[in-house]
């Protein structure tokens, strides 16, 4: 059995606390040691010079609120508080060294005209830095780390296939005030043959070699008034910016996944089923929740992902 | 006291050791309960429509908290990421508050209108649909289960209790639309629970089926709405300091 004790000391050399259990087991009172006893001494200053300067104790409705002060901005007066989280915050941002640095980099950009901040090396290093967190934050969960999007739900911003176009304005626009991308169904108005007669002719504009009735009927369907496509596509199929509506002959799809399918028929019956379907689909607007100059930072840096017009 | 007497007699042991240690815990948050400025006086707050006070009962039957908190901490990081710091005001109709600290997954109590419905179900159905990365798990029984609003009116009632002004009584109505205006005050009068919500799940449509009630609905309806009652832009950097 272990005892205790320590060598070269005999129990009765120390106090104990007179407390016997089980006939001999005692409790020694040893003093406790400096160093600690030290330690406990500071905390119990420290406290009390805490109460002092920060925020502590509660009086009444109120509290105590220390004598350390903090100074910020506030609608351009100066105003200073007793310590606070929020002040701190206040001041961090205003006067703090990243927010600072931050806010000229943002405020040089802000300056800039879109073709002086595309061609100049420190603005764009910029840009990619501060659009890597902010399209990370706002962007990606739609439009996927990186802009390459998702077939079918949200579209791709790093290739030429643009509906609502692809220059700095038109992409200013899109982040600003949102866009609605809406094509009807064409449930009622086109049957089977039909939907894949004018599915047949858009496959065709796209460099696949279709059967040539089938394009020719199709082509009057995307051409004529029974489908009247060409108001919205335009009646090359280029595409019409102002109706959000794509260009269908570049063999870039967004909505249906042609490139995922194995033969001419899948191809032809998942256009068709597009066309029947139609779509309505949101990019929300942001003109609420990022300022000016930050839209202007993801539209440079949207721009240059690789389809900028 | 005498120290053996404390010592051999484990019941007073417990009780005393239970008065040391709740101290610490009581001196901290009591005085938050009298201090007046502990909730800042900001326009907007409201309690939650019938439906979604539903989609926040689901958000705590399914442990979103255990990987969401709901508070956007006073920092620079913070706020880049997730706009506005929370606000006491913010929750104080929240019964129990989801603040919390375990951030698995983002903060979410800005999340209202950032993204729109149709991401929200698809994300909710399926994360990594969206999220490669994602290690958020799916809910897909949220799309197909029917809400079971049966009860919405006791829940209310429950909630009326623990202080949030509902209404049940022409005097309780007439002061809500005094507080919150007469369209919200509707929403928030019990005895009309039940068509209130129902209108609110078919006019907003969150789940992209307005004939079917579904859990969805009320879920999203809930995102939805999370931190965007207060219009920042009203109030300057320096005002909501005045309350702290
Ligand atoms: C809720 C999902 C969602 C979020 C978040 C989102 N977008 Fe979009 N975005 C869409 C959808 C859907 C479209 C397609 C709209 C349409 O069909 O017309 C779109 C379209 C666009 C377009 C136009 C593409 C074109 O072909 O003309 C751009 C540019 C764009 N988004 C950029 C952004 C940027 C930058 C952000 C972040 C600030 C963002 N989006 C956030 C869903 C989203
Ligand atoms: C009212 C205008 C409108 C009309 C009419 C219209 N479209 Fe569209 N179409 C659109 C818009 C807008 C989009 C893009 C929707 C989106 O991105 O959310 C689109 C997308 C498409 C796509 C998908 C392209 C892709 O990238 O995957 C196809 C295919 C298509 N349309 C074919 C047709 C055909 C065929 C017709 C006629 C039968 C037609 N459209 C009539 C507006 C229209
Ligand atoms: C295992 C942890 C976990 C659980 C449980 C969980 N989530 Fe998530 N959630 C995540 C992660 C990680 C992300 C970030 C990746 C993503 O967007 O999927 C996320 C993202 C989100 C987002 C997007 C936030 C943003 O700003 O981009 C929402 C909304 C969300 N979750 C809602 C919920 C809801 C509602 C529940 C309960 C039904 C839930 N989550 C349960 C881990 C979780």
């Amino acid at each position: 059995m272990s005892t205790n004790e320590k060598p070269g000391k005999k129990p009765g050399e120390v106090e104990t606390t007179g407390h016997v259990w089980d006939a001999n087991l005692q409790e020694y009172n040893n003093p406790l040691p400096r160093w600690w006893l030290w330690g406990f001494y500071a905390t119990v200053v420290f406290a009390v010079v805490y109460w002092f300067l920060y925020p502590a104790w509660p009086v009444g409705g109120s509290f105590t609120k220390g004598f350390n002060t903090i100074t910020f901005m506030d609608n351009g007066e100066e105003v200073t508080t007793h310590w606070n989280t929020r002040s701190l915050f206040a001041q961090d941002m205003q006067t703090g060294r990243h927010a600072v640095r931050q806010r000229e980099m943002l405020d040089k950009v802000g300056a800039m005209e879109y073709d002086d901040i595309l061609a100049d090396v420190d603005a764009m290093s910029f840009v990619n830095a501060y659009a890597k967190g902010s399209f990370g934050t706002w962007c990606a969960a739609c439009h996927q780390t990186g802009g390459a999007g998702v077939i079918g739900l949200y579209p791709n911003l790093r290739n030429d296939q643009w509906k609502w176009g692809g220059t700095v304005a038109q992409i200013e626009e899109t982040l600003t005030l949102g866009r609605n991308g809406y094509m009807p169904g064409y449930r009622e108005s086109l049957n089977r043959d039909q939907l894949n007669q004018v599915a047949s002719y858009v496959l065709s504009l796209n460099g696949y070699d279709m059967e040539g009735d089938a394009v020719a009927a199709g082509e009057e369907i995307f051409t004529g008034p029974l489908g009247g496509c060409f108001q919205c596509h335009g009646m090359d199929a280029g595409g019409l910016p102002s109706q959000g509506a794509p260009s269908l002959n570049n063999n870039l799809w967004a909505l249906v996944d042609v490139p995922g399918a194995a033969s001419d028929e899948e191809r032809v019956s998942r256009v068709a089923s597009f066309v029947h379907d139609g779509i309505q689909r949101v990019m929300p607007a942001f003109a609420d929740r990022l300022s000016e100059t930050e839209i202007k930072v993801l539209t440079a840096y949207v721009h240059s992902l690789g389809g900028g017009q | 006291m005498k120290h053996e007497s404390v010592e051999t007699n484990a019941g007073l042991l417990i009780i005393l050791t239970l008065a040391v240690i709740s101290v610490g815990g009581l001196v901290e948050i009591v005085p938050l309960f009298y201090i007046n400025d502990t909730i800042e006086e900001v326009e907007g707050v409201r309690p939650y429509t019938p439906l979604e006070q539903r989609g926040r009962d689901l958000y705590v039957r399914e442990g979103c908290y255990t990987c969401h908190s709901q508070m956007v901490r006073p920092f620079r990081d913070e706020m880049l990421r997730y706009g506005h710091y929370s606000l006491a005001a913010e929750s104080q109709f929240d019964h129990p508050f989801q603040w919390g600290s375990k951030r698995t997954g983002p903060d979410l109590a800005r999340v209202g209108g950032k993204y729109s419905n149709e991401w929200q179900v698809q994300h909710l159905i399926n994360p990594k649909s969206l999220v490669p990365e994602s290690i958020m798990p799916g809910y897909p029984w949220l799309a197909t289960t029917p809400l079971d609003y049966s009860d919405i009116e006791k829940r209310m009632i429950a909630l009326k209790r623990v202080g949030v002004p509902y209404s049940i009584n022409r005097a309780e109505f007439e002061a809500n639309v005094e507080r919150f205006g007469e369209e919200t005050a509707i929403m928030l009068d019990i005895n009309r629970a039940e068509d209130n919500l129902v209108r609110q799940a078919q006019q907003g449509n969150f789940d992209g089926d307005r004939s079917f009630i579904s859990e969805m609905d009320a879920m999203v309806a809930y995102l939805q709405v999370l931190g965007t009652m207060v219009d920042f832009s009203q109030y300057s950097e320096g005002y909501f300091a005045e309350f702290r």
